[in-house]
């Protein structure tokens, strides 16, 4: 057990006090209300989204992203093209300094693909983020309703990691 | 000639700006029978198809008659883009209240090799409890797709064993003639549909 695992600790009880709506820190980065929405059983992909903050003066990027509930997990971007939606995978995704990255409908999102079961709406989804500089960051996405047009204002399961500090 | 030239040349790029300038105007000017948030339709689009519904059963455009119907082109392995543009819709017809139960939605899969009418029947109550899902064979899909005018296309990615579809995505307002009266981009607010929903039938309970 290295000094690291007890200062993790010790962030961990810090940040644990005061726990405001559904976010997640690591030392630098601010993750706000992630969130996915219902899938039927025979639907096998979803996307989450979320909005990362950066208070850092440094841009970050996010560059990974694993899921015990799907088989794979990709960031992925569109592009509009003459009314034609294109979805792809992306390489990451910059935060900003001092900014922030919006993964939102239309936009940016995690894909799950090979869904191994339904999300269902109220139920929570465990994501490990994977940040060039912050490492890797652990999150719970919300399920909101299948039609769900952005997250609701209530608070999800807060679940703080001490694996801030990747490498 | 050596001054006259540069003044042709003034002219000329004069010219090509009040040209470019007037019709810009044209086209920025809104024509009369455009309705809010919905696109005007120039072009001859939709008609008549048949398909199977997600209950397995056959289905034409004919049983859409007498009623509108917000139709869209999608498909359920979409993460994101189907299911946003499939809540605006349900949204839209919670939005009209009364109104919203003459208001039939649709999906017409884009991909019919994944979406059989077992998938579609877990997926539409998802998304609103009266949503219709449309599926058929790649050449009764193509056609529908022609008829309105939308292109789909299966994207493969190298890296990955699933493919994707590449979409044009639009929701289209078909009225109870079977008339294609409105288009939406996607990105229209489900208020907006509303509103225009409910333009298109004031107007024809007043003809």
């Amino acid at each position: 057990m290295t000094i690291r695992f007890v200062s993790a600790l010790l962030m961990m009880v810090f940040m644990a006090a005061p726990a405001p709506a559904h976010e997640e820190k690591s030392e630098n980065l601010t993750i706000s209300h992630p969130w996915t929405r219902a899938t039927a059983p025979a639907q096998k992909t979803g996307a989450v989204f979320m909005e990362i903050a950066t208070n850092a003066n440094t841009t970050d990027r996010l560059v990974g992203a694993q899921s015990p509930d799907a088989e794979i997990v990709q960031i992925h971007g569109h592009s509009m093209e003459n009314g034609v939606m294109r979805m792809r995978p992306v390489d990451g995704i910059d935060v900003p300094a001092e900014g922030k990255a919006v993964l939102e409908p239309g936009g940016f999102h995690i894909m799950l693909i090979n869904l191994k079961a339904p999300l269902f709406e109220e139920t929570v989804i465990p994501l490990t983020l994977e940040f060039e500089k912050a490492g890797k960051v652990e999150i719970e996405a919300v399920v909101e309703a299948a039609g769900a047009g952005g997250p609701s204002t209530g608070s999800g399961t807060m679940h703080h990691s001490g694996g801030a500090h990747g490498r | 000639m050596r001054r006259k030239l540069p003044i042709a040349v003034v002219v000329a790029v004069v010219a090509v700006f009040a040209l470019g300038a007037w019709l810009n105007l044209r086209v920025a000017e809104p024509p009369e029978s455009a309705a809010v948030g919905g696109m005007v339709i120039n072009v001859d689009i939709g008609g008549p198809f048949e398909l199977t519904d997600h209950t397995g059963t056959r289905m034409t455009n004919a049983a859409l008659r007498g009623n509108y119907a917000l139709i869209y082109f999608g498909y359920t392995f979409c993460p994101d883009i189907c299911p946003t543009e499939l809540g605006v819709i349900a949204a839209a017809i919670d939005e009209l209240g009364e109104a919203g139960t003459r208001v039939t939605p649709v999906m017409i899969s884009i991909d019919p090799a994944r979406d059989t009418p077992d998938v579609l029947a877990e997926y539409v109550p998802l998304f609103h409890e009266r949503l219709i899902g449309l599926t058929g064979t790649d050449a009764e899909i193509k056609d529908v797709a022609e008829q309105y005018r939308v292109f789909y296309r299966r994207f493969e990615d190298p890296n990955s064993t699933v493919y994707l579809m590449d979409h044009t995505s639009f929701v289209y307002l078909v009225d109870p003639d079977g008339a294609v009266a409105s288009m939406f981009r996607y990105g229209t607010p489900a208020e907006d549909m509303a509103d225009t929903i409910r333009q298109h039938m004031h107007s024809r309970a007043r003809d």
